[in-house]
């Protein structure tokens, strides 16, 4: 589990034109210069936003990714919930805190 | 000059982003509410804008987190977002480096703040000076509390933070107006986005307009976060306007809960600064 970098290679991917070209036409050599597990790396690759987020990567960049990998609004909030039943719950980060109420 | 104006306002991406998606009503209501805090900041004519928010990883990350930072640049890139996702274009926003300098010297006095000479626009700053500067013809000046990365910025501190920022205002001969955008409760992003606590909103708001510091200060995180999601985070923002404008009490002219917004939108005013001309103050209250 290394979420720092996981949500440092989504933060980059962002903000900087650079890296998002580099991670269309250069994918593997990108990731390698970030300390992901394979679960990571798999999880970026598919995409898979629901591990993802169980992973605990923030919405605030999560969504963006989201959007990036051509995802509609709705279908990104599905992949999160999917996510959860397939995987549990949110493994850390903020999301990693108790349930809010309902 | 003493501060001209200061408020607060919501900042989701949906308000603009999903605006084709809510109720005519719903958006119809929360644009006119926008417009109105328009035509205040218009009124007081200002020379510059500090938009207080909690930004969303467009510039800080975790490997250099700043409890406090302003930007110190005559020129922003906004917004980083895609524009059709976010349905705002892509701009050059004009900065004021030369007020922000000597603004951060006074303040470094009392606070440890960040200064960046570069920055980018995120939802939170481009959402309000989508309505509120239209033409981004005024120059901002953006100011970022910790609100994404715990440990996060302690509400005394942001509390505190306002005040500092208030006085640095008072001392400079510029005509500046203030604002502080975010969410009250909410849960951006998350498989429960749109999730909002209306009660929990209406007492801040209650605490926020009376500017009860002590009550203000008196959330706990772990509390914030149950009743107000992670979102809650950012009443930060709302806190240093308080702190900014002590003693005053403020108008909450709009609240709505919008769920396709994915918060409930406020508009607040502060009322009784000493720079606020005698300006018609427009619309009056707008209960949604």
């Amino acid at each position: 589990m290394s979420l720092y970098y996981l949500q440092k290679v989504l933060f980059q991917l962002n903000r900087d034109p650079g890296v998002r070209q580099r991670f269309d036409s250069d994918f593997a050599a990108l990731l390698d210069e970030y300390e992901l597990t394979e679960e990571e790396r798999e999880a970026l690759r598919k995409p898979d936003v629901g591990l993802l987020y169980v992973l605990g990567v923030n919405g605030q960049l999560l969504m963006h990714y989201a959007a990036l990998c051509g995802m509609p609004w709705a279908d990104y909030i599905e992949a999160m919930r999917e996510g959860v039943c397939r995987h549990g719950p949110v493994r850390a980060g903020l999301y990693a805190l108790p349930d809010p109420a309902p | 000059m003493p501060l001209v104006f200061a408020g607060v306002c919501s900042h989701a991406p949906g308000i603009v982003g999903r605006a084709h998606m809510a109720d005519p009503a719903d958006r119809a209501s929360c644009h006119a509410a926008f417009d109105d805090m328009r035509v205040e900041i218009e009124a007081t004519k200002p020379d510059a804008l500090i938009v207080i928010a909690a930004e969303h990883f467009a510039n800080f990350f975790m490997n250099n987190m700043p409890a406090f930072a302003m930007a110190m640049t005559d020129h922003y890139e906004g917004p980083i977002e895609d524009e059709v996702w976010l349905g705002i274009r892509r701009h050059r926003i004009p900065g004021h480096a030369d007020l922000a300098l000597r603004l951060i010297t006074r303040v470094l006095d009392e606070v440890d703040v960040a200064y960046a000479e570069e920055w980018k626009l995120d939802h939170g700053i481009m959402v309000p000076l989508h309505f509120l500067t239209p033409r981004y013809d005024l120059p901002i000046i953006a100011v970022n509390i910790n609100c994404q990365g715990p440990p996060l910025t302690p509400l005394h501190r942001a509390h505190a933070f306002g005040r500092v920022l208030r006085r640095a205002c008072d001392e400079v001969p510029e005509r500046i107006a203030l604002i502080g955008t975010g969410g009250i409760s909410h849960w951006p992003a998350t498989p429960i986005s749109g999730r909002i606590n209306e009660a929990f909103d209406r007492e801040f708001l209650e605490r926020w307009s009376a500017n009860r510091r002590d009550e203000l200060l008196a959330y706990r995180d772990e509390d914030t976060y149950r009743n107000a999601g992670q979102g809650g985070f950012e009443i930060r923002t709302f806190i240093a306007v308080s702190g900014a404008t002590e003693g005053l009490a403020a108008d909450v002219l709009y609240y709505r809960a919008i769920p396709t917004f994915s918060v409930g939108c406020t508009i607040g005013i502060v009322r009784g600064l000493e720079g606020y001309d005698a300006v018609p103050q427009a619309g009056g209250r707008r209960q949604g």
